[in-house]
């Protein structure tokens, strides 16, 4: 296994597109070294991403903010701005793991080891985050639900390195939230996740949603039904129990170890309501 | 201050200096800078690695192994498998508090005729690198033929299970069945007439219960390095809970003399009765023998949930009878413990225990023990008993519910004391169940009031404790020090207490005693740390050693004041005339003795050889409150108190620390532990990710009231307390349940997908 530690983007992207075998990036590694040392993964060679600076920093831009994919969830915590403008962002990232764990693990790492139980995902995908990717061929953009396929699989190509995301302005009275369920209070992976973002009206109306949910499917699922359900309304109790309603629907998870079909089903739609609801706070004070 | 001590009438009236108070343990410093040596922290030159080689079935006939590959790949130095272990005959002897079978032994450290379990060892390695040993077991084949497997107690029972041994006939029951099953035992202890007392109930409650297998979930892995030379002498480091129990094992499995193995025991990282037996250290020294180079084995968690521990899982039938007053008439339990693929679950202890905390007239209990294709169990904190008296606990605050009764007032109705004669046999001596009964009601806790969705529960617990064999030596130095040498490793803080207990009786400063944990060749027999006993026995030994010190310094003194050595008396550290020479002589301390004592008869040594007899049982009683969230099923715990009898807590902080840790593995046993199996017979969890013991932020401060009911039988009246308190949390939480719910869960673990669905059926009226 080789180890190349670029300090640029294109030698990282060169280092990619021209090596044999299987290729992984090294982020945060909080993935990467357990599937190592578990022996799941035998790459050929391993990237790391820590020296490229645009990978590492936060930046306002058009009134929203870019996020380099190699910055670490203690990192987003400490962002005061970022923090008041996307809650919901900021607390799925700092969800991940434990303290250690939020020293090194990232966004990048976490949308590209394509887990459906992804935390920060679901935050990232309710928030219309935009994937900036860099590869062979020059610079992409996607949204963020754009990247992951399927269970360990992404749609990057060889090559191919997300270098950052992209949160859009916010409108005045806009929030989002994230909420998961897991058996422990810490060090857990989540059996259902709920990101939510929302804008309301100046009467308090939603005029726009964004319902995300994770490890009910084979990835996660951006459900518009749901988002319909609160948008026009004052979310409502009766809006609330439309929008458990649609988050239950959209559902299509497996029984496993870690829950039932039909808990994982009725829990999304506990945290949709849950994840609305503290939404909904957050918006009206901004 | 959350934590108060109770001490009981017959506490010692001697003043005690050391005992009692809360000094920083010896081991402290080294085990937070990261100094201390565990397990995996051993090095030789020219050490190898060696890895072990484990079935992916959970049942399989071995038709045959080829190592040929393996052994010509460079860097292989070693391979082992069934062939180098000689069979051995069918032979039970006590190990703990489980009993060992070394035919079972040896073919659970190395699988002989079949696999019996997913993570069973079939070969093992020894090579200069891992990746080179890794590399070399890819490289073995293995021919199987895979059977039908049997993971469930009572699907195993059934009379067309597959059979795991074809020749276990079913022992203690008349006649002997005439084929072979799953049940290797039947256990039955009675006293008076159950049918009689049930007719004489008023109310009764018979339930069923299920309990998964839990492992022990130490965080260190097992791990040791062994190095045999070329004639024949061994030298092993290992973690483990009793070194001279690996010795014998060790020698027996590998036809040795005990002689020539010198055990070390490192620092251990956890044990909780699963270091009790031998996994890699047969096999280390196998590879190491046949390689003449240091072998170091260190299992990874998947190796260590798939091979080693857990407890029992069982199926319980309860039955108890009462009458309206509250006065128990009958009581019956069906229990059926699997213990994995050999026999020897702690089905019989777990017997024992079910009823042990009452005065009863009409007990009926009877075991099964029941192999199954799973990974034979280990002992695990008071082995056994946790099921049963799980069990138990919960119909116990179910009839007192149904009795209009305080579950406090029911128990003490029916408590056993001193003078009352266990259903298992003995009668009990002094005992403190009523004393952790009448504290914990007396408890604010006990009152204080409830938030919505919330519920309050309660259960006591007992376990036996035991003595044993057990040597000390303590060396007076030329300076006044002494060093205390002891055989039983320290998990929970046990070289802090014997130190205690050795400045006590020497008279000298606790910061003069530096202990250590001998190895074997150092200090006689020494049985493991386990039975909650090392305190108790080792502690007993201690005393006696540091009595034999004094009695030799007191001579030392006489002799230089030229009177009688019976003269002369032993008083906070000093020598001191006595009787009719009181007053002649300056006294002399401890050091002015040891300085001269080249002089007066060469080196001060005390020693002690013992079989600790008298260990006292403990009682303890806990109080928890959970909150339910009714939405998603979680259970959250947020107060806990435990109450329980130390009989004398020498060092109260790590008293209150095994309170607590019982308290904390059984939150995890009672809500998110399990052993999740496949279809296919595989373990799917084998990690702490999926394997969900409570993590930091998952429990509350576990308060703690330490009840004193002093042993007759120890100096300072010490009881066992370390096993105990892991007891009574699984009832208590379900009693909470209850209480918050109105719903009685008979099933653990008491996850959230298993609440919210029982929410769910109690609102739609099922
Ligand atoms: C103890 C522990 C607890 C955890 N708890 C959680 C949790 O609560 N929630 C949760 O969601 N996850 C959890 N995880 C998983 C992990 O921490 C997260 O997924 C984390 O965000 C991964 O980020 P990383 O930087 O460490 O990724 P790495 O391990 O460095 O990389 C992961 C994968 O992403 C690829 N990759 C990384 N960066 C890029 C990039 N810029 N472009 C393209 N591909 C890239 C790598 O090739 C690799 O395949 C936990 C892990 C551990 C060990």
């Amino acid at each position: 296994m080789r180890y190349e530690a670029p300090e640029t983007l294109d030698a990282a992207v060169a280092l990619l597109a021209g090596a044999d075998g299987e290729t992984r990036l090294l982020a945060g590694g909080t993935d990467l070294l357990v599937q190592l040392r578990a022996e799941m993964i035998e790459p050929a060679l391993v990237v790391d991403v820590k020296r490229i600076p645009e990978l590492c920093a936060i930046a306002a831009e058009d009134g929203g903010f870019r996020i380099g994919a190699a910055v670490t969830g203690a990192e987003l915590g400490e962002h005061a701005a970022l923090k008041a403008a996307w809650p919901g962002v900021v607390e799925a990232a700092e969800l991940i793991g434990s303290t250690q764990i939020q020293g090194r693990a990232t966004l990048g790492g976490n949308l590209c080891n394509a887990s459906p139980a992804a935390d920060s995902v679901p935050a990232l995908i309710a928030a219309g985050a935009t994937a900036s990717i860099a590869g062979p061929h020059g610079r992409r953009q996607a949204p963020v639900e754009e990247i992951v396929t399927g269970p360990g699989e992404t749609s990057l190509a060889k090559g191919e390195i997300v270098v950052s995301f992209l949160l859009p302005a916010r409108p005045p009275h806009s929030s989002d939230a994230y909420l998961r369920f897991i058996p422990r209070t810490e060090m857990d992976i989540a059996v259902v996740g709920v990101g939510i973002s929302l804008t309301l009206d100046e009467s308090g109306t939603c005029g726009a949603a964004r319902v995300v949910l994770g490890a009910v499917a084979e990835r996660v699922l951006l459900v518009p039904e749901a988002a319909e359900a609160l948008i026009g309304t004052a979310v409502d109790e009766a809006a609330l129990a439309r929008l458990g309603e649609a988050a239950s629907a959209a559902c299509r998870p497996i029984d496993d170890k870690r829950g039932t079909k039909e808990y994982r089903i009725k829990v999304a739609a506990v945290l949709a309501r849950r994840a609305a609801q503290i939404a909904l706070e957050r918006a009206r004070r901004n | 201050m959350p934590n108060d001590v109770k001490t009981g009438s017959l506490a010692p009236d001697k003043k005690l200096k050391w005992v009692g108070t809360r000094p920083l343990r010896p081991d402290g410093v080294d085990k937070v800078t990261g100094r201390a040596k565990f397990g995996a922290d051993f090095s030789l030159p020219g050490m190898l690695i060696g890895k072990v080689l484990r079935s992916p079935h959970p049942h399989a006939r071995i038709k045959s192994i080829d190592t040929s590959k393996a052994e010509v790949l460079p860097g292989v130095k070693a391979v082992v498998t069934r062939d180098d272990f000689h069979d051995m005959e069918s032979e039970f002897v006590p190990a703990g508090e489980m009993l060992v079978n070394y035919r079972d032994m040896v073919r659970n450290v190395m699988a002989r005729e079949k696999v019996l379990y997913d993570g069973h060892a079939v070969a093992a390695v020894a090579a200069t690198s891992n990746a080179v040993a890794k590399r070399a077991l890819k490289l073995i084949e293995v021919d199987y033929e895979p059977l039908p497997h049997v993971i469930d107690v009572l699907e195993a029972m059934e009379p067309d299970a597959p059979l795991l041994h074809e020749d276990m006939i079913t022992a203690g029951v008349e006649p002997a069945p005439d084929k072979p099953s799953n049940v290797a035992k039947v256990v039955e202890f009675a006293i008076g007439d159950v049918e009689a007392g049930f007719a004489q109930a008023e109310v009764i409650v018979e339930r069923t219960f299920q309990t998964k297998p839990v492992h022990q979930a130490y965080i260190e892995p097992h791990a040791c390095v062994a190095s045999v030379s070329e004639d024949g002498q061994a030298e092993l480091w290992c973690t483990t809970q009793g070194h001279y129990v690996v010795r014998g094992h060790c020698a027996r499995l590998l036809g040795m003399d005990v002689s020539k193995i010198r055990v070390t025991a490192s620092e251990i990282g956890g044990g909780f009765g699963g270091k009790t037996v031998v996994y890699l250290e047969p096999l280390a020294l196998a590879l190491s023998a046949k390689a003449c180079r240091p072998v170091k084995m260190v299992m990874s968690r998947d190796e260590v949930f798939r091979a080693s521990g857990p407890t029992s899982g069982a199926h319980m039938r309860i039955k108890v009878g009462a009458t309206k007053d509250g006065r128990i008439t009958a009581a019956e339990a069906d229990l059926k413990y699997q213990a994995g693929a050999f026999q020897g679950s702690p089905v019989q202890p777990g017997a024992m225990c079910a009823f042990a905390p009452y005065d009863l007239e009409n007990v009926k209990v009877v075991g099964y023990d029941v192999v199954t294709n799973r990974p034979k169990v280990a002992a695990y904190r008071a082995p056994g008993a946790p099921i049963s008296e799980y069990a138990v606990e919960c119909v116990i605050d179910e009839l007192a519910r149904k009795l209009g009764l305080d579950p406090i007032d029911f128990r003490l109705a029916n408590a056993a004391k001193e003078g009352t004669r266990a259903a298992y046999g003995p009668k009990f001596g002094p005992i403190g169940l009523v004393e952790t009964l009448q504290e914990a009601k007396a408890h604010p806790h006990y009152t204080a009031p409830l938030g919505p969705d919330q519920g309050r529960g309660v259960a006591s617990g007992f376990w036996f404790n035991i003595g044993g064999e057990t040597c000390a030596a303590l060396n007076i130095n030329e300076d006044g020090t002494a060093a205390l040498m002891i055989g039983t490793p320290d998990i929970g803080g046990s070289r802090a207490s014997l130190c205690m207990m050795a400045a006590e009786e020497l008279g000298i400063d606790l910061d003069r005693i530096r202990p250590i944990i001998a190895d074997t060749s150092s200090l006689g027999y020494t049985f493991l740390t386990g039975g909650s006993r090392v305190t108790f026995a080792s502690g007993m030994a201690t005393i006696d050693a540091a009595q034999d010190a004094v009695r030799q310094l007191c001579e030392r003194a006489a002799k230089i004041w030229e009177i009688p050595s019976d003269a002369v008396e032993w008083e906070d550290g000093y020598a001191k005339p006595a009787g009719a020479n009181a007053g002649d002589f300056e006294p002399m301390s401890l050091a002015e003795v040891a300085k001269v004592a080249g002089k007066t008869g060469g080196p001060i040594v005390g020693h002690a050889q013992i079989n600790a007899q008298g260990a006292g049982p403990s009682f303890g009683t806990h109080i928890v409150d959970v909150e339910v969230d009714r939405e998603t099923g979680r259970v959250t715990v947020v107060r806990y108190t435990v109450v329980q009898d130390a009989g004398k807590a020498v060092h109260p902080a790590y008293v209150e620390g095994q309170y607590q840790g019982g308290a904390v593995q059984g939150i995890g046993w009672a809500l998110n532990e399990e052993y999740i199996y496949g279809e296919d017979g595989r373990l799917e969890n084998p990690g702490f990710l999926d394997y969900r013991i409570p993590v930091a932020s998952d429990v509350p401060m576990i308060d703690t009231v330490i009840v004193e009911v002093p042993n007759p039988r120890h100096p300072y009246g010490v009881r066992g307390v370390g096993e105990t308190p892991i007891v009574p949390p699984m009832a208590a939480i379900t009693n909470a349940l209850a209480d918050a719910l109105g719903i009685r869960f008979t099933e653990l673990p008491m996850s959230p997908p298993k609440v919210l669905e029982a929410i769910g059926e109690a609102a739609a009226g099922g």
